[in-house]
């Protein structure tokens, strides 16, 4: 009865409002908040007491008064309509269309927050997704199912290396139904208009869902947009069975939209004004990528981060780096030196890539491969720094040798173009003809077979 | 603890739920609402209660009932926990999963041990009728596993004569199996299991000094910083440093007799991991299946905090559980900084004074009183058993001085400490010779010199001096170059060098180098180290360190620990002799041309 009743608020705050004398209201609930002009936001109960409720606003609490604002609890969960025809379609967190189009008609409504996956439900990502970008597919494979994100910062070309990795990923082999969910958090409105425009040159729209909230839209919303996405997500590749890719970006929007909230609500912090519980709230999101045991489909989730001040151990990308499967590090070093992508090579990491390279996957030499780069290009880099500090003059013929292998690893291997679409093999040969460039003997992480298969000596002289 | 009657409920703030039941204990279960969501109290005022609901408490809302349980969260302790899966509450996750389908849904109550199954018993001989039995004595056994054998225990706060006690035969979990009557003449009737509070360690005779080390397999471990059975360590590191894969290593390869994996609001994948391949996998000691001694405890990350803060308590208690049945048990937990955040995040709630990064000023307490449950015991029963607790942290931004690492540093006496920079550069297993140390090395070597080798001591020594050594002279050569340095300070890195790549660094994909047998592990200590010693000779006779490194000896022996298996002892001592003899025809070429300059 409850439901039909329009309520006064009792004080308004940094997107929050409390709202006296409403017993026995569900938290988790839905609120309908009529504004002076009489234009609706959607709102969610986060503490319900019998005194007071708080609700949090997804459009922002910007210009309510407290004498013109009615509030309605609607005595439901916060649930979105899904269909088939979620597919083309462009929505705002709340799952409200923005494309001018009606909203979805449907009968499956699910929450928005999901319920946790039960572990022994899901199985281990271990299918190798080429992406036809080198140091991806050699050095950190991406798998169906996994979790890895991109962290970057102002200026780096984070979304042209999404939007490339969105275009040529595809499994070996397998032409599967895929689906692509394209999560923007206050993303400036050239942004969104690029992915969209990329997908739509790949003639991929048709395939592709996208949930925005630009920059200059209500920062609240954004604490909604992916968990609204990720339920969409989730109804293409559990119901549907589709492998569905999902990338959202700018995870540093969302938590500081998260801080934001959590200030307004007096909650204590933790580390620089980000509440205590931002870990739980971001595994929450993250930990919904991954496989499930006899279902067809998959999420594999590609958040994007901008790292404030560059700073890897800030604790956005420190802790979603705790909670992803690996992370794909930019550096704005080889940015300025014009790499592209420019990917970090040594913070860079995929933790599952070992179930999904190898024998049967890609090569049986991969792994080891990879494992040698990483060795050899570390080595390099601590040469490189004592080269900077001693010159060059004092270095024994080894040590130069490591100097040109890292800086053909960064024009060979690390650069590429953006529409070059290399396959795995030719990765590994690149690779194969870099480590040529060192003597066998300091490739240790290689195997003796490995080497008389695939060292060239002779061949490294012809390294361009 | 008696029942009251039910209450309401007034507040909902996250997992914290406010009730008015008068009448409840602090620890004391309360289900709330409509879906019957359990939880516990964790403060009264007044007439009301504040419990910390273990599930999400969305749609939960003031005015619905409250019913207390009369009973803190416990563990039920019996055959059937082995090779099982359960959630901080100890719910099967495997029947949950048979229950509610891929996710998990809230409200659902399930044993945590099978019902049905049937367990065959053996009485303990000479126990009958008329028999006194002292708390915490052995009834029988069961075999739960084909390797573990299941001691039936007298709950520890049972004693008196036995009444009955039920034949060999098979018998579930719910049938009586022995009646015991104490000194009041209070009847209790027994069965294959018991409860025990998990917030409350179990008792036992009394303190044991810890001797025995753990063997992991893992050399950086067992060779530079051992942990001792019974022991405490912890593996702080940065994200990607390594912690997880160090702890599945001790779970897959160490010689405990009973392995508790506690993933504590990490990933999910990485505990299908472990039950996907465990599986497949045999103990290298017994030959048989890791998973009938492995029991697994999961509150991933996406599950509900408070039941992560529950987890380790419950654990500990299914550790102390075959502890107090005998065995030497391990718990690796994965991490003990997520369980300290949903302390800090429920403190929060109760808005509670913090006092550094938003912890409660009960962090330390905490950890203490967890970690104290771990050790070396004599059990009730008379026989000895250890738990081993390892604690994985995750520092905020990898930083060692922040409180949980500060704290638990403070607890443990093995800190096997991650390097960001060693991972990074694919040093595996990242553990940093500088800032790890056991305080159990002087005990863990008299084990080796019993077992293995006596000089097993001074080679240690040797070596992490050696790499010590080499840091410094690093240093100079970041400074000033490495001509600064003599042909000896060259050749000590290049010894260094060695023993990183063929000591040190050890991956878990390598299936020949996975697992180091403490036999193998000496050797190749040995062997790099004499590798060092001869160059070192030959250095002092004017051999340039450049015609060092062209011997072929040199990539072998870096390669010597992933072409000789520890099944290889004879072939890896052969080539340890043919080291030896590489050096032979420089010392003869040298020796003789200094004779020839004389
Ligand atoms: N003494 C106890 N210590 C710990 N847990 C207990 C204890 N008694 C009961 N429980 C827990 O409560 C659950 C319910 O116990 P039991 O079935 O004995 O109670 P009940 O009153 O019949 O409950 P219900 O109304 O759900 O049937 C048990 O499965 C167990 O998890
Ligand atoms: N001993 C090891 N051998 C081989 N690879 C390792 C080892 N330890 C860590 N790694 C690599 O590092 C990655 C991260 O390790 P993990 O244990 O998951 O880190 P953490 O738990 O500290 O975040 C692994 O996925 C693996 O690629
Ligand atoms: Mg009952
Ligand atoms: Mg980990």
């Amino acid at each position: 009865m409850r439901e039909k009743d329009y309520r006064l608020s009792s004080a308004v705050r940094g997107g929050l409002l409390f709202v006296r004398g409403v017993p026995g209201v569900a938290l988790g609930d839905r609120v309908a908040v009529r504004d002076h002009a009489g234009r609706i936001r959607n709102g969610q109960v986060i503490r319900t007491s019998d005194e007071v409720v708080l609700v949090q606003v997804f459009e922002g609490t910007d210009g309510l008064d407290l004498e013109r604002t009615w509030t309605r609890f609607l005595e439901q969960p916060f649930e979105i309509g899904l269909s088939r025809e979620l597919m083309g379609r462009i929505f705002n967190g709340v799952g409200q269309p923005r494309d001018d189009r009606p909203p979805l008609v449907s009968g499956i409504r699910r929450n928005v927050n999901g319920s946790p996956m039960n572990p022994v439900a899901r199985t281990r990502p271990r299918e190798f997704i080429q992406t036809g970008i080198s140091t991806i597919d050699g050095l950190y494979s991406l798998v169906r199912g996994q979790k890895l994100p991109i962290f970057s910062g102002p200026g780096l070309p984070h979304n042209r290396l999404a939007a490339q990795i969105v275009r040529q990923s595809r499994i070996i082999g397998a032409q599967a139904r895929f689906a692509v969910v394209f999560a923007a958090m206050g993303v400036s409105y050239a942004d969104a208009r690029f992915f969209q425009e990329d997908f739509e040159r790949d003639g991929v729209l048709g395939n592709v869902v996208m949930y925005i909230n630009l920059a200059d839209d209500p920062t609240i919303e954004r604490l909604i947009l992916p968990r609204t996405a990720l339920t969409a997500a989730e109804y293409l590749a559990y119901d549907l069975g589709m492998h569905v890719m999902v990338i959202l970006t700018d995870i540093t929007n969302y938590a500081e939209a998260l801080r934001e909230v959590a200030m307004a609500r007096g909650d204590v912090p933790a580390r620089k004004g980000y509440p205590g519980y931002l870990y739980s709230d971001l595994a929450e999101i993250f930990e919904r990528a991954g496989r499930i045991r006899n279902r067809g489909g998959s999420i594999t989730m590609m958040p994007v981060l901008s790292m404030p001040s560059d700073d890897i151990t800030h604790p956005i990308p420190d802790l979603t780096g705790y909670i992803t499967e690996g992370q794909i590090v930019l550096s704005r070093e080889l940015h300025g030196q014009g790499i592209y992508p420019p990917v970090d090579l040594l913070p860079s990491l995929s933790r599952v890539m070992k179930d999904g390279i190898g024998a049967g996957e890609t090569r049986e030499d991969h792994p080891r491969v990879a494992n040698q780069i990483y060795a050899s290009y570390a080595r390099a880099i601590e040469v490189r720094n004592l080269a900077s500090i001693i010159g060059t003059e004092d270095l024994s013929e080894t040590d130069r040798q490591y100097l040109e292998f890292a800086k053909l690893i960064e024009k060979r291997l690390v650069t590429q173009g953006e529409d070059e679409d290399r396959s795995i093999v030719e990765t590994l040969t690149i690779a194969w003809q870099l480590l040529s460039l060192l003597p066998p003997d300091e490739l240790t992480r290689v195997r003796e077979a490995d080497l008389a298969k695939y060292h060239r000596r002779e061949q490294s002289a012809e390294v361009p | 603890m008696n029942a009251a009657g039910p209450g309401r409920i007034v507040e909902v703030n996250g997992p914290i739920v406010t009730v008015n039941l008068p009448q409840v204990t602090i620890g004391e279960q309360v289900r709330v609402g409509e879906l019957a969501l359990v939880g516990e109290v964790i403060e009264r005022d007044g007439e009301r209660a504040v419990v910390q609901i273990y599930e999400s408490t969305e749609s939960l809302a003031p005015g619905q009932t409250a019913i207390p349980l009369g009973h803190p969260l416990a563990a039920e302790l019996g055959p059937g926990l082995l090779g099982n899966i359960f959630d901080g509450l100890q719910r099967p996750l495997t029947k949950i999963l048979e229950l509610s389908g891929d996710r998990i849904a809230r409200g659902l109550t399930v044993a945590p041990l099978d019902r049905a199954r049937q367990w065959h018993f053996e009485p303990a001989a000479g126990l009958g009728a008329g028999s006194t039995v002292a708390a915490g004595a052995v009834l029988g056994t069961v075999p739960e596993t084909e390797t573990i054998i299941h001691r039936i225990l007298v709950p520890p706060d049972v004693s008196g004569v036995l009444v009955n006690l039920a034949p060999a035969g098979d018998y579930n979990v719910e049938q009586v199996i022995a009646q015991v009557r104490d000194g009041d003449r209070v009847e209790h009737p027994l069965k294959l299991y018991h409860r025990w509070p998990v917030r409350t360690a179990r008792p036992y005779g009394r303190r044991d000094q810890a001797g025995v080390p753990l063997i992991t397999g893992q050399r950086v471990l067992d060779t530079f910083f051992p942990l001792l059975k019974g022991g405490r360590a912890a593996v702080p590191g940065a994200f990607g440093a390594g912690k997880t894969m160090v702890q599945q290593q001790i779970a897959r390869w160490s010689n405990a007799g009973i392995m508790i994996y506690l993933g504590c609001g990490e990933r999910g994948n990485e505990l299908v991991e472990i039950l996907e391949t465990f599986p497949q996998l045999t103990d290298p000691y017994t030959g048989r299946l890791l998973m009938e001694r492995t029991l697994l405890v999961a509150n991933t990350s996406n599950m509900p905090v408070v039941a992560r803060e529950a987890s380790i308590y419950m654990g500990v208690t299914l550790a102390e559980y075959y502890r107090d049945q005998g065995y030497d048990v391990v718990m690796v937990a994965d991490s003990i900084s997520r369980w300290a955040e949903a302390l800090r995040e429920v403190a929060g709630r109760l808005e509670q004074m913090p006092v550094e990064e938003g912890h409660p000023a009960y962090l330390a307490s905490r950890l203490a009183t967890f970690y104290e449950r771990a050790g070396r015991v004599q059990t009730l029963a008379g026989g000895y058993g250890s738990v081993s607790l390892i604690g994985a942290v995750s520092p905020p931004g990898g930083d060692f001085s922040e409180p949980v690492t500060s704290h638990t540093k403070e607890i443990v006496q093995t800190f096997w400490a991650l390097s960001k920079e060693l991972a990074d550069a694919r040093h595996y297993p990242a553990i940093d010779w500088t800032e790890s140390y056991s305080g159990y090395v002087d005990t863990a070597a008299n084990w080796w010199a019993e077992n293995v080798d006596r000089h097993w001591s001074a080679r240690r020594a040797e070596a992490l001096s050696l790499l010590l050594q080499s840091d410094e002279l690093a240093r100079i050569v970041n400074l000033v170059g490495p001509e600064a340095l003599s042909p000896a300070q060259r050749w000590v890195l290049e010894g260094a060098a060695l023993l990183k790549e063929g000591l040190l660094q050890q991956s878990a994909l390598d299936e020949v180098d996975s697992f180091c047998s403490p036999d193998r592990q000496f050797t190749l200590l040995d062997l790099l180290l004499d590798l060092y010693h001869q160059g070192r000779n030959l250095i002092d006779v004017g051999v340039p360190v450049q015609r060092l490194l062209q011997l072929p000896v040199l990539g072998r022996a870096r390669r010597a620990k992933s072409v000789y298996s520890n099944g290889q002892m004879v072939e890896l001592r052969a080539f340890a002799a043919e080291v030896r003899d590489a050096f032979q025809p420089l010392h003869l070429e040298y020796a003789s041309t200094r004779e020839n300059s004389a």
